[in-house]
């Protein structure tokens, strides 16, 4: 079967968008690594290396208002959504310019203006508070989604099942969406869940679902597509599973013991970004000339978000206590 | 004895006692395969197998909930949360259900279980990872709360937790793992629950603190000592049961008294020792109770504001020195 052509299903300045960001994700979060490695970054850092095409892929398919929602490993879902480089990183560095302050740090950004609601470092806890900003959205007429994205390793909490239920049952539009990379920490989806087929979860809620090529931007982008639409016409919950796969360890305080190379390998060479910019090429979208220039403007950007975190103040002692109440 | 750090002597209290009682068995994330994730369980999987030691799914509540199930099912269940801040999922298992049980059905079930939970700040792990909730689980009857320094604490009181037959939460600090010190080899070497520890001897003041805040104690006295303030170090070892007895005693000596706490200071945990050492011995108090608290904010996590959050060795001294020159 020949794959649909490219432009068939989006414009050529939207697709190329779409691996410039790819591509500004990668060289955002291998900066970070090198960022921790100095000692600029503190803390937790989880990279988001290898699963690139579910951000790019799902926010492309989304409308600007709709809702995001995401664990810790969250960089990449909101610099896709538009937050700034050099913010995120000043947030990362714990500066007063970052995005909350320095206040949150790596596993806590928020971006409301862009809908952005939040990174969460409780496995589990933006379940509920997705299904809470649908009933919102509804209640309001708006008209927005809420797409919350989350992990393999967080269906196995209480709080996953009870907003399946709750969603389906008041009829709410909320799009789930879980990152499967084949492990919580160490710990593989086998051997943590005992229908290892996550999208099968949702029969119990009457949720329809789909599995898709985590792997593949325009397989991702096509599924969301479809279950937004879904969601926003029925106002009702739908869940997509894209299978990918990290290429880092769980945080940068893992050396990945548990996983073998030739696994990792196997993975690697399915590797996103290359697989996308081999379609972009062959449709005649982007030339090679093109594509050297895009990590070039990646790598250009990405230097100047490290040098305005480096160059940023530090938040004021006083303002430890500001925040706390409106 | 042998010299070691306190994710070790965890590890080989563990392993004695696994070793000494086959019904003792450990789960939790991460806690087999990968080791732990400060790898206190290390080795345990090898020497025990998976029939003794498992891996969770990420479901706290019932990972609790089981223990509480198996403890009543005759074992000696070793749950470990991966950081004591998901101890909030399962505070239903914990408050509802593991503290109440024996003294609901009339005293007809022993519940003897163990949680471990490391927990504490100071790594940049922001407000929902840094938390120290140990004032929490002080505040329900029903359940030990054991919080060790050194150590030689972390063995001595992790095997007492293991053969109390009541439920103990066993607090551990993330940024003691690598601590070291001497630990006795003895495997019938314990250390009591309900007795604190006098880990410095002094005349003019007695500063009482717990787990990373009796070594920021140490450190603080060290300093006064070069002014000639010296001071008596108390560790509490146990937060439930308290043992006020050894803090009062020591206060009606030197008179005065300054409490170091890492939690939050609205109800944390030296509001109740202040109290009990003015009832204890109000007479013989030549200033007030100090506290030195974290700061009442959720954790910011950029390293200048942390610094502000959590006491430091500076602010211990400043409050004493406070509180030596206080005239009343
Ligand atoms: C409630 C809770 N339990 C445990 C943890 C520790 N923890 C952090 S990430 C993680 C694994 C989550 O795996 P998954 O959902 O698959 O996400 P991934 O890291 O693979 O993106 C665990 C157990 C946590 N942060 N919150
Ligand atoms: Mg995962």
């Amino acid at each position: 079967m020949k794959e649909t052509s490219l432009r068939a299903i989006l414009p050529d300045h939207e697709l190329v968008r779409m691996y410039e960001q790819m591509v500004l994700c990668r060289e955002f979060e291998e900066s970070c690594a090198e960022q921790y490695t100095k000692g600029h970054i503190t803390g937790f850092l989880h990279l988001y290396s290898g699963q690139e095409a579910v951000a790019v892929g799902s926010t492309h398919a989304l409308h600007k208002d709709d809702y995001i929602l995401s664990a810790y490993r969250e960089h990449a879902q909101a610099i896709v959504r538009g937050a700034e480089p050099r913010r995120v990183m000043a947030e990362l560095f714990g500066k007063a310019t970052g995005i909350c302050k320095g206040k949150g740090g790596s596993m806590h950004l928020f971006a409301p203006e862009l809908a952005f609601m939040g990174g969460y470092a409780i496995v589990g806890g933006q379940f509920p508070i997705a299904v809470g900003l649908a009933f919102a959205s509804k209640f309001r007429k708006e008209g927005r989604i809420a797409a919350c994205f989350f992990g393999d390793g967080a269906v196995n909490q209480g709080t996953f099942h009870e907003s399946l239920n709750w969603a389906r049952l008041w009829e709410l539009p909320v799009l789930f969406v879980c990152e499967n990379n084949a492990y919580g920490i160490g710990t593989s989806v086998e051997r943590s869940s005992a229908l290892a087929d996550i999208h099968k979860r949702t029969c119990g809620y009457d949720i329809p679902s789909v599995r898709v090529d985590g792997m593949d931007v325009m397989a991702v982008h096509a599924a969301v597509k479809w279950g937004a639409e879904w969601v926003r016409e029925q106002n009702r919950p739908y869940l997509i599973e894209a299978l990918t796969y990290r290429f880092r360890g769980h945080s940068m305080a893992d050396p990945g013991k548990y996983r073998s190379a030739a696994e990792v390998e196997l993975w690697k060479a399915r590797d996103p970004l290359p697989a996308f910019a081999i379609r972009l090429i062959e449709e005649g979208i982007v030339t090679q000339a093109e594509l050297g220039a895009i990590k070039q403007e990646s790598i250009a950007i990405v230097q100047e978000a490290v040098t305005f975190a480096e160059e940023s103040p530090w938040p004021e002692d006083g303002s430890v206590w500001e925040d706390i109440y409106a | 004895m042998p010299e070691m750090t306190y994710r070790d002597a965890l590890n080989l209290a563990l392993k004695e006692e696994m070793r000494r009682d086959p019904s003792i068995v450990v789960w939790g994330e991460d806690v087999a395969l990968y080791e732990g994730s400060f790898k206190v369980s290390r080795g345990l999987l090898a020497e025990f197998g998976e029939e003794r030691v498992l891996d969770t799914p990420i479901s706290e509540n019932t990972i609790i909930g089981v223990a509480v199930g198996a403890a009543m099912g005759g074992l000696r269940p070793v749950a470990e949360l991966m950081t004591v801040n998901f101890a909030l999922l399962a505070m239903d298992q914990i408050i509802d259900h593991m503290t109440k049980i024996r003294y609901m059905f009339g005293g007809q079930v022993n519940l003897p279980m163990v949680i471990r939970a490391p927990g504490g700040g100071g790594s940049q792990l922001a407000a929902q990872h840094s938390q120290s909730l140990e004032t929490y689980f002080m505040h329900a009857p029903g359940m030990r709360v054991a919080y060790p320094a050194t150590p030689a604490d972390a063995k001595g009181l992790l095997k007492t937790a293991i053969r109390d037959n009541n439920p103990v939460m066993f607090l551990e600090h993330e940024l003691l793992y690598n601590s070291k010190g001497e630990v006795p080899d003895d495997p019938e070497s314990l250390v009591p629950f309900g007795k604190c520890d006098v880990k410095r001897s002094g005349t003019d003041i007695t500063i009482v603190a717990y787990a990373r805040m009796t070594i920021l104690a140490l450190q603080a006295a060290e300093e006064l000592a070069k002014e000639n303030i010296s001071c008596e170090v108390v560790d509490l070892r146990t937060l439930a049961p308290l043992d006020a007895e050894t803090f009062v005693a020591s206060v009606k000596k030197t008179g005065r008294a300054v409490v170091v706490e890492e939690c939050w200071k609205t109800c944390g945990l030296g509001g109740e020792i202040a109290t009990r050492i003015y009832d204890g011995c109000f007479d013989s108090l030549r200033a007030p109770v100090r506290r030195v608290s974290g700061l009442d904010v959720p954790m910011p996590y950029s390293r200048k504001l942390e610094k502000l959050c959590i006491p430091q060795v500076a602010d211990i001294v400043a409050v004493v020195k406070e509180t030596m020159a206080a005239k009343y």
